[in-house]
């Protein structure tokens, strides 16, 4: 590694960690409906929208009008979005003159954004009007994004609030985060993108003609706008096919920084946001240290592997370094690494390199930290939530250890807690397995496959876990476009989203009507080094006994026999 | 359930119009404003003012005497760009290995960088490094010292503070272009 690979990894966790105490705090007061010091700016238009939308703020919905809530404005997104892909070729904004996608497509499209998946089966400057990019898919990443810190807020005051029949007021928290969060972050993002070299135009795609006089396409749109919010609200759908490897949505090494800084900035807030609800502090440093320590165990993994020359090319009259196939020369490997890991971490999905050409070992850590449930750090508000889950299956780990009623910053989980955690951890298995199995075993699921051998089962199982995990990303040789694929990930994106958070908000709802007991000497800590460790623990033993059979088929199997001289 | 309806529709339709048309209307009108050249994609204009192509993007160069960028699985398309997406274990890709490392094989190992294709297939960078290794023969080719090729490439090195030292081949090409031409370095 040189003196700049130093460099990045030192001011991105400086970009990441820094504000995180500060936004965290910003984000609790905003959610809250507490003065800050946007609010003379927003709140008219707050009122505004509450006033329009017939949404009295003084009224807070027990868990089961908030998941109906969420549920009705997600639904009704996903159906008025099919609609606009499919109709784009006669709607405005298309100087393209960009045809409609066929219905498996534009449902498969719908879904992974509407579930702040973003998994791509599509070339968007192929196949996507600029209405369709803004109107449809722009908004989607500001409320997808806004959906899962709603659902994290309603955990927060779940846990937090005793003896309560309510969590909040989804169209509250939907507005707020949109207009407080997302938005004031995206708006400055997004210019700093153009300042790098991003396009943000509506003009038509310009007609270049070469140094050797052959014509090349500029393909322009308002795409500045729309990559700041893929990549705050860990979406990850690039506006370009190649997302941000593309150099027009990722020109240079700085706006490189900016992008996979702005990954992991806000989920990395939300843990001290979190803090400020249960009014302990400590509670998120445990949690911080926990995703820390798991996210650098994988990027020292991604980076290790990565520089590790190919078996298979010694011999030939080439450099012997890291892969470079797949990787932008202005990123280099280390930044390539280092995007894996924090995409895979947060749900964002977007790529600046091709994980399908990542060494074996390499491509195996996007895919840990996807089965992982990606909770480290994670999406925003979807990370957060997804690890309170696995705290509170730790808690009861510990109960169980020693014997007693667990209990969670005072309050005793009983078994419909217990129930509801243990349908959510069944999620992952059936949306990467189950599905996966199904695709591997299936004519029409094994025609995707474009590596034989191992890659190729590593190339199914990457693609079930993005999309059960609502992240986004791919081994992108994969041939997701069929029909088939289409439907079964759209599938998984669904069971993935809402397979998670129903059972959060029942849970939160749950707890929000608890009395809380006083922490006495005898209840667990859930701050020390050794819940951390628990905790970790509890995370690698529920994904590991998981998946392991299966990475060992795919990713290892593919590492030991390169090892051993094979190719396939 | 209904009670949902009015809430979803006018929320839906308020955050469409501050999200989707609003947001993106203002940062275009604002980047129009700071940025025209980034915000139209950073193109390369001629002294008879046509556009040649983009400074971000690569295009494609045959012949011995041009700076060649990095391979392009896509062929330099744009509409759309594209990846190899070959796995590491794959034969294909150690077959194209090695077949263009011998061909392009010169003083001393080939650089990855020139062949492995990129991540977009529009990579416009090279490391110094790559770039200087073919000035053998493009100095062959245009009848050019290659002192003077050499110093080319460093005037148009990048040294960014956060990622590798890079060369654009686009400029750097184009710079070539003038030096033939005789209208000397820009």
């Amino acid at each position: 590694m040189a003196m700049h690979d130093v460099l990045l990894i030192g001011a991105f966790f400086v970009l990441v960690l820094a504000p995180a105490p500060w936004l965290g705090r910003f984000i609790h007061r905003a959610m809250e409906g507490q003065r800050t010091w946007l609010s003379p700016l927003l709140s008219p238009l707050e009122r505004f929208c509450y006033r329009s939308a017939g949404v009295d703020p003084a009224i807070e919905q027990d868990w089961r009008r908030y998941a109906l809530s969420l549920l009705a404005f997600n639904g009704v997104s996903l159906v008025l979005l099919v609609a606009v892909l499919m109709l784009q070729g006669a709607l405005p904004l298309n100087p393209q003159k960009v045809a409609g996608m066929d219905w498996p497509l534009a449902l498969n499209t719908a879904v992974s954004f509407v579930t702040n998946t973003n998994w791509q089966a599509y070339s968007g400057e192929a196949q996507l009007s600029y209405f369709s990019q803004m109107i449809g898919l722009g908004v989607q990443n500001f409320v997808s994004a806004a959906t899962g810190l709603a659902v994290l807020v309603a955990l927060c005051r779940g846990i937090a609030r005793r003896s309560a029949a309510t969590l909040g007021n989804f169209w509250i928290d939907l507005t707020r985060a949109t207009l407080y969060v997302l938005l004031p972050l995206a708006i400055p993002l997004a210019l700093l993108l153009v300042w790098q070299g991003v396009p943000q135009s509506f003009a038509h795609a310009v007609t270049a003609t070469t140094w050797q006089g052959a014509e090349q396409s500029l393909p322009l749109g308002p795409a500045a706008s729309q990559i700041a919010i893929k990549q705050l609200g860990t979406n990850g759908g690039g506006f370009f096919g190649v997302n941000s490897a593309h150099p027009f949505e990722n020109p240079t090494a700085f706006s490189n920084l900016l992008e996979v800084a702005a990954i992991l900035l806000i989920p990395a807030a939300l843990v001290f946001s979190y803090g400020h609800y249960v009014k302990d502090l400590r509670q998120s440093r445990a949690i911080l240290a926990c995703m820390l320590l798991l996210f650098c165990i994988g990027l020292g993994v991604a980076v290790w592997a990565e520089w590790q020359p190919n078996p298979a090319w010694a011999g030939l009259p080439v450099e012997q370094a890291g892969s470079l196939e797949g990787k932008e020369s202005r990123f280099g490997i280390t930044a390539s690494a280092l995007w894996a890991t924090a995409t895979s971490a947060a749900s964002n999905g977007s790529v600046n390199a091709m994980h399908d050409s990542f060494s074996a070992l390499g491509g195996m850590v996007p895919l840990v930290n996807m089965m992982l449930g990606e909770v480290i750090f994670g999406g925003v508000g979807a990370g957060l939530y997804g690890m309170l889950l696995f705290v509170l299956i730790a808690v009861f780990l510990a109960g169980l250890m020693v014997g007693r009623t667990p209990e969670y910053l005072g309050k005793k989980l009983e078994a419909r807690e217990v129930r509801l955690l243990v349908l959510s951890l069944l999620v992952m298995p059936i949306g990467v397995l189950l599905l996966g199995a199904l695709a591997a075993i299936l004519p029409a699921g094994v025609a995707a496959v474009s590596n034989p051998g191992p890659h190729g089962l590593s190339q199914i199982l990457y693609a079930y876990t993005s999309g059960a995990g609502n992240n986004g990303s791919a081994f992108a040789g994969f041939g997701a476009g069929s029909t088939y694929h289409n439907l079964m990930i759209a599938l998984a994106m669904l069971l993935g989203r809402y397979g998670i958070i129903l059972p959060v908000l029942a849970i939160a709802g749950g707890l929000a009507m608890k009395r809380a007991a006083p922490l006495g000497q005898d209840s667990f800590p859930t701050h020390g080094p050794l819940f951390v460790g628990l905790l970790t623990a509890t995370l690698l033993l529920v994904g590991g006994l998981t998946f392991f059979p299966v990475l060992a088929l795919g990713p290892l199997a593919e590492h030991l026999g390169q090892l051993a001289g094979l190719s396939w | 359930m209904l009670d949902a309806l009015r809430p979803t529709f006018s929320l839906l339709l308020l955050m469409t119009l501050i999200t989707g048309v609003a947001y993106p209307l203002g940062v275009t009108a604002i980047a129009e404003l700071a940025f025209p050249w980034q915000a139209n994609g950073s193109q390369l204009v001629d002294d008879d003012g046509q556009v040649r192509g983009s400074q971000l993007l690569a295009q494609r160069f045959d012949g011995a005497g041009w700076f060649q960028p990095r391979p392009s699985a896509a062929d330099y398309a744009t509409l759309p760009s594209g990846a190899s997406n070959l796995a590491p274990s794959s034969a294909a890709l150690a077959e194209r290995i090695a077949t263009e490392s011998r061909r392009q094989h010169g003083s001393g190992p080939v650089p990855l960088a020139l062949v492995t294709t990129s991540g977009s297939g529009l990579d416009p960078d090279l490391s110094p490094h790559a770039a200087m290794y073919q000035i053998p023969r493009i100095a062959e080719a245009r009848g050019i010292p290659e002192a003077h090729l050499a110093h080319l490439v460093r005037e148009h090195t990048e040294r960014p503070l956060f990622g590798p030292p890079v060369v654009n081949v686009t400029g750097l090409n184009r710079a070539l272009a003038a030096l033939s031409s005789g209208e000397g370095v820009r």
